[in-house]
């Protein structure tokens, strides 16, 4: 076997080191607008699946601009924020922030007549982020339905929050209390959720942490729409 | 292929594209890459993605680290090597993103764990370091295919059984289901992907006498 030299070593790997990275970058720069038009095409879709719309990559725009008649952001006092493009809004950036900084998004639908106000939720599950949409009815506590997604919960487990199963147990349940109080709806151990209460639904049985974590997410970014919600109520 | 390239294919190359989709099959004979085969074989379509993915990562790769070979110190082959599979891991994953990128949600993290799959390494190691560039690729082509086969069996009868589909179509009608068949849950599980696994080297060894071993 020939022996090499450090010096050699040492040129060759940087030699290597600075061709893949160029090679990769180049890649990544031509690549990112079709990567960046799927993320939209999918954000879209994963909002017209909270109010119950199933929609494909090819028609998922069209739909979009049907039912979904208006976005914008509120901040925590429930105040219209101007120059803001909600759907542009990164919620990951938004929870980094202290409560009234924050812009909230808001898309309302329409649909059968009725408004929907689509609230986006996002949080962390057992290995990445989890995120997803809540639909509320018109009344502002009634979930119309639910659509969440996660980065890289384990499969068969804690992925089944992305489930048709999981997100419908979420229709009909509400998020205030009959006193007007803001309750969430909170995700139990699994089997233990009382089928009759309005405020409970079951979670994924071996994916505990993952539904812990749904919980938390909709605790969080539910109630920081709290204000909003009761202005418009009242 | 025509009459003036049959050096390209002589029997001797011939032989590194056809002897790992068998005799010397990477899953069901060197039992390597067992873990992408137990999860991302649920559905047929994934599986197939996968194994195109595999095929140009380990082609290319072979090819690369083949032209490579004279040049490589072997102090740092093995990182050398990896470099090489890590980027073209990540190329493929970028390309899958844009253009499938449903699929791409579906792999997830299996895409960029074809790093760790130690088919590709070995080969690199065992083959591509020793020789040249066309054998390399031949090889890398016929293990990689090899690999992507029993993903794909594996996947078609675990779809089929599990969810009553194919590739996404139903091809169990409606009326099977009247009777009382019902899909099979087990099937979805990993489990059952080593058992499917199983019986596929059973059959194998059943119909290949040379892979018994003597004693």
């Amino acid at each position: 076997m020939r022996s090499y030299s450090n010096t050699y070593i040492f040129i060759f790997s940087s030699i290597m080191v600075i061709i893949v990275a160029a090679l990769l970058s180049v890649a990544a720069m031509t690549l990112q607008p079709f990567q960046k038009k799927n993320v939209e095409i999918n954000k879209k879709q994963n909002i017209l699946t909270s109010i119950n719309i199933e929609s494909t990559a090819k028609d998922a725009e069209e739909l979009y601009e049907k039912y979904i008649v208006e976005n914008f952001a509120v901040n925590a006092n429930g105040e219209k924020q101007e120059g803001v493009d909600a759907f542009k809004i990164d919620m990951k950036k938004e929870l980094a922030k202290p409560l009234n900084e924050r812009n909230l998004p808001i898309f309302i639908s329409s649909l059968e007549d009725t408004k929907q106000y689509i609230i986006p939720v996002y949080g962390k599950g057992l290995w990445g982020p989890i995120w997803g949409y809540v639909a509320l009815q018109e009344d502002l506590s009634t979930i119309f339905g639910a659509n969440f997604s996660h980065k890289g919960e384990t499969p068969g487990l804690g992925s089944e929050i992305d489930t048709k199963d999981f997100q419908s147990q979420f229709f009909g349940k509400e998020i205030f209390n009959e006193q007007g109080e803001f309750v969430s709806v909170s995700i139990l151990k699994s089997g233990t959720a009382d089928p009759n209460s309005k405020y409970e639904v079951d979670g994924i049985s071996g994916g505990t942490i993952t539904s812990v974590g749904v919980d938390a997410m909709l605790k969080d970014c539910l109630s920081s729409y709290e204000t909003y919600i009761k202005n418009i109520k009242n | 292929m025509s009459a003036e390239k049959e050096p390209l294919f002589s029997s001797k190359n011939l032989k590194l594209l056809t002897e790992p989709l068998n005799d010397s099959n990477p899953i069901t004979v060197q039992v390597l890459g067992i873990c992408s085969a137990l999860a991302v074989t649920v559905k047929v379509k994934p599986a197939f993605v996968l194994a195109i993915a595999v095929v140009v990562v380990m082609a290319v790769s072979n090819v690369v680290i083949s032209l490579l070979r004279k040049t490589v110190p072997p102090r740092i082959r093995i990182i050398v090597q990896l470099v090489v599979i890590a980027s073209m891991v990540i190329l493929v994953d970028q390309v899958l993103k844009a253009f499938l990128f449903d699929v791409s949600k579906q792999l997830s993290v299996f895409v960029g764990l074809i790093i760790t799959n130690c088919i590709i390494m070995g080969r690199l190691e065992a083959f591509a370091l020793n020789n040249k560039p066309w054998q390399s690729f031949l090889d890398g082509l016929g293990n990689a295919a090899g690999y992507g086969v029993i993903l794909i069996i594996v996947a078609f009868f675990r779809e089929l059984l599990g969810s009553g589909t194919v590739w996404g179509y139903k091809v169990i009608p409606e009326s099977v289901y009247d009777f009382g068949y019902e899909n099979n849950g087990l099937m979805i599980l990993p489990p059952m992907a080593l058992i499917v696994v199983g019986a596929i080297i059973w059959v194998q060894r059943a119909k290949n006498k040379k892979l018994v071993e003597s004693n």
